[in-house]
C-alpha cells in the first residue's frame, strides 16, 4: 500500500496513550501505526477513530519522548497480525510478538489477523472429552474437558501458579496418547513468576512444544492489550491448521483489565463499573470464546485463564464478568490455604459447565456423577455445621450432624489435599470419595445410586465403616 | 449515487453525502458491504451502527442506502433455522465462510428454491384483510404454517393457487378498493422495531406448562405472561431457560441466545434434534427456532437480535399458536446498547446505561401477551427474559427496569447452586403475580385442593426458614417436637419436590398429573407424621421411614407408573399410625 510510505509529521495533540494526527485521510479503522521518535526510537500504534482528516492513534508504548514538531507517524496499511507456524514451538516472544529470546524473528507461515473471528455455532463441536489433570478437586467434582474454557480465580499470594503448572504437567486424555502443547500468555507478571514457569515448562520437557508470549510487569502495560490475542493467534494455528490440542494458560488477567482500563480512561470513555469500560464484558469474551472445537478439524483449543480477584471479592467486575463468559471457574481459597491445604481448591464455589458432558460409563466411571453429588451435598452440610457450632458447640448436634462434620473435615485433609507431584488418576480420585462415604450412615449417602454401592461402597453388612 | 465514509470509531460509522437518508434505513456500508442501520441524522450526516466488525474500514469508502428498515423475511422455513442477530442462517453463513464467521456474507434468510405444497383455504371472491389466513403449509411435523395477507393489502381475492411454490412465486392476487391488483406470496416482510398490531389484548389465565415442579407449583407463569430470571454466573439461568425451551406446553419456541456462550448455542444444536416433543414424540427442533448471537459477535447485531426474535414470534402468534421467547441474556442486550449509546457520545444514566433503557425494556416485553389477532384467533406469546446481574445484585439497572414491568420474578440463589440445590430458584424471594388469575385453570384442570397444597407447602417453607434462624440461636435438640416435624416436612419439600435433576431422563419432566400426585403425597405424610407427633411419638422416629424413602424416589418414577406407586407409598404413608410412642 502506497500510504505506507507517508510519514505524518502532523500530531498536534498527545497523551500519555493518544496521538491526534492531522491530514490523515484514509486510515483503517484498526490499522497499524508506527510511531517514530526523534531520537530514533519507535513505538507501535493503532488507529481507534479513523476521520477524513484526523486519525486518532493509541500507542502501545510510553509516549515518553513524543513532541509536535518531528514525531513522525507511519500508517502500515494494515491490521494487526502475526506470522504464525510452527517455528514458533520452543520459543519466546514479547508482547508484541518479537522475540525475546535473542533467537530470529518468524517470517515463515501466514500472517493472520489477531482480532480472531467468532466460530460459527454451526461449526463448533461439543467439547466432550474427559481431560484427566490428576488433580481430584478439578477431575472429581468439577471436571475439565478438551476445549473448554475453565478460568482459576485467585487471589494475591495463592498458589495459582503452582495449580496451573500442575495442570499443564499432568494433563492427559485418558483415550489417547497425544499431549498437549502449551501456549503461555504471561500477562505483567513478575521475573519470578516468568522464571516459576520456565523452569517448570524445562524440567518437564514441555518447553518444546510450547510457545511463550511474555509482558513483564515493568513492560508497556498497553502491549497486554495485544498479547492475548497474540497467543491466541498461534493456539487457533496450532490447533486448527497443525491438527495439535492446545493447552492456553492466560496469566493474570486481572492485568490485562488493568490495562483495559487505562486505555479507556486516556480515551475519556463513559466508565461502567468500578471505572471499567463499559464493553469490557464484550472485549474478554473475544479471547475467551476463542477457545474451543470445531467440527472436522483434528485439534482443540482448551484455555486456562488465571485472575486473581481483587480483594478476594468474587463479585468484582473482573471475575464477574470473566465467570459469566467461561465455562465454569476454579476458586480457590484463602482459608484452605492459611491451613496448609494444596490445591487449595473451593469446591463449593467452583464449577465446570461442561461436567456432565466429559464424564459417565465410557469416559470416566459409571459412579463419577453420584460420587460427585454426594461430597457436594456432604460437603456443604458439613461446612454449614462448622458455622453453628461455634454458636451452639458440637455437643447440641445430632449424630447424624456429627458425622457430616467429620466428613466435612476428613474431605479437605484426604480428597482436596494432595501433592505438587501426586498425579492421582481418575479411579484413585472416585475411590477416595467413596472411602469417605463410609463415614456417613449408608442411608444419608442419598445422592449415589444403590447399583453403585454395591459396586463400589466401602460400608460393611452391618453399614458401619470398613477398614 | 452513494454516500461515502467520513468517520470510524468502532460499530459506529459516520457517513456523508447519503442521499434520501431516513431514520432506521438500512445502509450498507464500505467496500464489503457491511450491513448497517442509521440511528441518527445530523446536518447532512448519517449516524450508522454497524451490525458486522469494521477493522480495516476506512474513510472514503462508500454507503448505499437500501431504502428499507431493518426487517425480517416471514414465511414457511423459519422453524428449525439458526440465525444470527439480523436473521441470517448460521448454516448459510458457514457454506460460505467456512468455520468462522466472515463478514458482508449475503445471504438469504429462507430457502428461496425450496417448493411448499400450499393449499388455500380462502375463496376467490372474498373479502380480505391484513392478517386473515389464505391457506396453509405443513411447515414441519409439528407445524401447520398459516399464510397470511400481509400489512398493506385489502380488498377482493381474485385468484388464489393451490399447488407447489417457493415462497416468491405469486400465488394469487387482491383487488384494492382502488382497483388495482396487488400480488400474495408465501412470504412478507417486516420491520423488527415496530410491534405488529393485534386487535385486543386478552387477560392471562392459562399457565404455560413447564414440566418444572417449582415453576409450575409455585411461581408459574401464565401464557402471553412475562417472566425474568436474574441470577449470578454459575446460578443455572441458562440451564432452566433451556428446560423451558425443550418442554414449555407452547406450539413454538424462540431461543434467543444473545451474547451468551458459542459452546451453549452449539450444545442446543445437537440436543434439540434429538429431543423429542412429550406430547406428539416428535423432534423438538421441529417447533424451535434459532438466534444465537453469541458474546464475541458484533455488538450491534447483539442489540437486533432480541427484536428479530420477537418479531418472529409475534408472526407466529399472528397464525393463532401459543408461542415461548427465551432471551438468553437480555443484560447483554442492554449492555450492546450502553455501548452504542457510549460511542455516540450520548448523556449517559444510571452506570453508564443510556436514559432511554427502561422504555427500551418496557418496550419490548409489552410486545408479549395473549391476544385475539386480527383474523380473530387466538394467540399468545410468553417472554422469559434472563438478567446477569453484576455480582449477583439485582439492585443495578437492567434487573431492577426488568422488574418493574415482568410480573413473575424466579430468583436464581448462588447458594442454593453452590450447594448442587438445581433449580436454584429461592422460594422465599421468588414471586409469581399470576397465582390468582391461574387459580381457576389449577382447580378445574388439576385439582380442586390445588390452592390449598399450594399454600400449605409454601407456609411449610416460610416456617422452616423463622425455625432455622431460632436454631442458629439455640441448637436443634432444643426445638419443640412439632417444629422439628416442620423441619423435616420442609426437608421433604426442597429436597424431594423443588429438586429437579435437568439430565435425568424421566425427572427433566414432570406432567401436571404426577406434581400433583407427589405433592399429595407429601401433605399426606405431613397429616400424618403431625398425627404421629401428636401422639408423642418423637421425630427421631419418623426420620428414616419407608414412606419417605418412597416419595424420595416418586421423582424418578415413570409417568405411567405413577398411580400404581402413589397408591404403594400412600399405604406406607398410612402405616405412619402404626408407629408406636417411644419413651424419651
Amino acid at each position: 500500500m502506497s500510504m505506507s510510505d507517508v510519514y505524518y509529521k502532523t500530531v498536534n495533540q498527545t497523551t500519555s496513550v493518544l496521538l491526534f494526527v492531522q491530514g490523515v485521510k484514509d486510515a483503517a479503522y484498526g490499522e497499524m501505526a508506527s510511531v517514530n521518535l526523534d531520537d530514533g526510537r519507535q513505538i507501535i500504534g493503532q488507529v481507534l477513530d479513523s476521520r477524513d482528516g484526523m486519525a486518532i492513534v493509541q500507542s502501545f508504548g510510553e509516549t515518553r519522548g513524543v513532541d509536535l514538531e518531528n514525531t513522525k507517524v507511519r500508517f502500515t496499511g494494515e491490521t494487526a497480525r502475526l506470522a504464525v507456524s510452527t517455528d514458533m514451538l520452543g520459543r519466546v516472544f514479547d508482547g508484541m510478538g518479537r522475540p525475546r529470546d535473542g533467537g530470529t524473528p518468524i517470517h515463515s507461515g501466514d500472517r493472520i489477523d489477531i482480532t480472531g473471528s467468532a466460530i460459527n455455532p454451526y461449526s463448533r463441536e461439543e467439547p466432550s472429552e474427559f481431560i484427566q489433570t490428576g488433580i481430584s478437586t478439578i477431575d472429581g467434582m468439577n471436571t475439565l474437558v478438551r476445549g473448554q474454557k475453565l478460568p482459576i480465580f485467585s487471589g494475591s499470594g495463592l498458589p495459582h501458579n503452582r495449580v496451573a503448572a500442575q495442570i499443564a504437567r499432568q494433563a492427559k486424555i485418558l483415550t489417547s496418547s497425544e499431549g498437549f502443547s502449551v501456549v503461555f500468555a504471561g500477562i505483567g507478571i513478575n521475573s519470578e513468576e516468568v522464571n516459576f514457569f520456565r523452569k517448570e515448562f524445562e524440567e518437564t520437557g514441555a518447553l518444546d512444544r510450547s510457545v511463550l508470549f511474555l509482558n513483564l510487569s515493568s513492560e508497556p502495560s498497553m502491549e497486554r492489550i495485544i498479547l492475548p490475542r497474540l497467543a491466541l493467534t498461534t493456539a487457533e494455528h496450532l490447533a486448527y491448521e497443525e491438527n495439535m490440542h492446545v493447552l492456553v494458560i492466560m496469566t493474570d488477567m486481572t492485568n490485562y483489565c488493568e490495562a483495559l482500563r487505562e486505555i479507556s480512561a486516556a480515551r475519556e470513555e463513559v466508565p461502567g463499573r468500578r471505572g471499567y469500560p463499559g464493553y469490557m464484558y464484550t472485549d474478554l469474551s473475544t479471547i475467551y470464546e476463542r477457545a474451543g472445537k470445531i467440527h472436522n478439524r483434528k485439534g482443540s483449543i482448551t484455555q486456562i485463564p488465571i485472575l486473581t480477584m481483587p480483594g478476594d471479592d468474587i463479585t468484582h467486575p473482573i471475575p464477574d464478568l470473566t465467570g459469566y463468559i467461561t465455562e465454569g471457574q476454579v476458586v480457590l481459597s484463602r482459608e484452605l490455604h492459611r491451613r496448609g491445604i494444596y490445591p487449595n481448591v473451593d469446591v463449593l464455589l467452583s464449577l465446570s459447565r461442561l461436567m456432565d458432558k466429559g464424564i459417565g460409563p465410557g469416559r470416566t466411571r459409571e459412579d463419577h456423577k453420584g460420587v460427585s453429588n454426594q461430597l457436594f451435598s456432604s460437603y456443604a452440610t458439613g461446612k454449614e455445621l462448622r458455622s453453628l457450632i461455634e454458636i451452639v458447640g458440637e455437643e447440641a448436634l445430632s449424630a447424624s450432624d456429627k458425622r457430616q462434620l467429620h466428613f466435612a473435615d476428613s474431605f479437605e485433609a484426604k480428597f482436596v489435599n494432595q501433592d505438587y507431584y501426586e498425579d492421582r488418576d481418575i479411579a484413585e480420585t472416585l475411590d477416595i470419595g467413596w472411602e469417605l462415604f463410609s463415614m456417613l450412615d449408608k442411608t444419608e449417602a442419598k445422592r449415589v445410586k444403590d447399583e453403585h454401592i454395591a459396586k463400589y461402597g466401602k460400608w460393611d453388612a452391618n453399614g458401619t465403616i470398613q477398614h | 449515487m452513494s454516500g461515502r465514509i467520513q468517520r470510524v470509531s468502532g460499530p459506529v460509522v459516520v457517513a456523508v453525502d447519503l442521499e434520501n437518508a431516513q431514520m432506521y434505513d438500512v445502509v450498507k456500508v464500505g467496500n464489503e458491504g457491511l450491513v448497517g442501520e442509521i440511528i441518527r441524522l445530523d446536518s447532512g450526516k448519517a449516524i450508522i451502527q454497524v451490525y458486522e466488525d469494521t477493522t480495516g474500514i476506512r474513510p472514503g469508502e462508500p454507503v448505499e442506502n437500501t431504502g428499507s428498515q431493518l426487517s425480517v423475511v416471514l414465511g414457511p422455513g423459519l422453524i428449525g433455522s439458526i440465525y444470527d442477530g439480523i436473521q441470517r442462517p448460521l448454516d448459510k453463513i458457514k457454506a460460505i465462510s467456512g468455520d468462522f464467521i466472515a463478514r458482508g456474507v449475503n445471504v438469504e434468510p429462507v430457502d428461496t428454491k425450496k417448493k411448499w405444497d400450499f393449499i388455500p383455504t380462502a375463496k376467490k371472491g372474498a373479502k380480505v384483510k391484513p392478517g386473515d389466513i389464505l391457506g396453509e403449509i405443513q411447515e414441519t411435523s409439528l407445524i401447520k404454517h398459516k399464510v397470511l395477507v400481509p400489512f398493506g393489502i385489502s380488498g377482493t381475492l381474485d385468484r388464489l393457487d393451490g399447488g407447489e411454490f417457493t415462497i416468491e412465486d405469486v400465488i394469487g392476487y387482491v383487488k384494492g378498493d382502488d382497483g388495482k391488483k396487488k400480488e400474495l406470496k408465501l412470504s412478507q416482510k417486516w420491520p423488527v422495531r415496530i410491534p405488529r398490531p393485534v386487535k385486543a389484548k386478552l387477560p392471562p389465565e392459562i399457565p404455560l406448562i413447564t414440566g418444572q415442579r417449582v415453576v409450575d407449583t409455585l411461581f408459574p407463569v401464565a401464557k402471553g405472561g412475562t417472566a425474568a430470571v436474574p441470577g449470578p454466573f454459575g446460578s443455572g439461568k441458562t440451564v432452566i431457560q433451556h428446560q423451558l425451551a425443550k418442554w414449555s406446553d407452547t406450539e413454538i419456541v424462540v431461543y434467543v441466545g444473545c451474547g451468551e456462550r458459542g459452546n451453549e448455542m452449539t450444545d442446543i444444536l445437537t440436543e434439540f434434534p434429538q429431543l423429542k416433543d412429550p406430547k406428539t414424540g416428535k423432534p423438538l427442533m421441529d417447533r424451535t427456532i434459532l438466534i444465537a448471537n453469541t458474546s464475541n459477535m458484533p455488538v450491534a447485531a447483539r442489540e437486533a437480535s432480541i427484536y428479530t426474535g420477537i418479531t418472529l414470534a409475534e408472526y407466529y402468534r399472528d397464525m393463532g399458536y401459543n408461542v415461548a421467547l427465551m432471551a438468553d441474556s437480555t443484560s447483554r442486550w442492554a449492555e450492546a446498547l450502553r455501548e452504542i449509546s457510549g460511542r455516540l457520545e450520548e448523556m449517559p444514566g444510571e452506570e453508564g446505561y443510556p436514559a432511554y433503557l427502561g422504555r427500551k425494556v418496557a418496550e419490548f416485553y409489552e410486545r408479549a401477551g395473549r391476544v385475539t389477532v386480527l383474523n380473530d384467533e387466538t394467540g399468545s406469546i410468553t417472554a422469559i427474559g434472563a438478567v446477569s446481574p453484576p455480582g449477583g445484585d439485582t439492585s443495578e439497572p437492567v434487573s431492577q427496569n426488568t422488574l418493574r414491568v415482568t410480573r413473575v420474578f424466579w430468583a436464581l440463589d448462588a447458594s442454593l447452586a453452590n450447594r448442587r440445590h438445581f433449580p436454584s430458584i429461592n422460594w422465599l424471594n421468588s414471586y409469581s403475580l399470576y397465582i390468582d388469575e391461574l387459580k381457576n385453570w389449577y382447580i378445574q384442570k388439576v385439582n380442586k385442593e390445588w390452592t390449598e397444597m399450594y399454600q400449605k407447602s409454601m407456609s411449610v417453607l416460610q416456617k422452616e426458614a423463622e425455625i432455622n434462624e431460632i436454631v442458629q440461636l439455640v441448637g436443634y435438640d432444643a426445638l419443640p417436637e412439632e417444629e422439628k416435624m416442620t423441619l423435616d416436612i420442609a426437608k421433604v419439600i426442597r429436597e424431594d419436590y423443588l429438586q429437579q435433576n435437568a439430565y435425568d431422563e424421566v425427572d427433566t419432566f414432570t406432567s401436571m398429573r404426577k406434581q400433583y400426585l407427589m405433592m399429595k403425597s407429601i401433605m399426606n405424610l405431613y397429616e400424618k407424621e403431625k398425627a404421629a407427633v401428636g401422639r408423642g411419638v418423637l421425630v427421631e422416629q419418623l426420620l428414616k421411614t419407608d414412606a419417605k424413602q418412597k416419595i424420595a424416589r416418586m421423582k424418578y418414577v415413570k409417568e405411567d407408573q405413577m398411580d400404581s406407586y402413589f397408591k404403594d407409598t400412600s399405604k406406607a404413608i398410612n402405616d405412619l399410625d402404626m408407629i408406636v410412642v417411644q419413651a424419651k
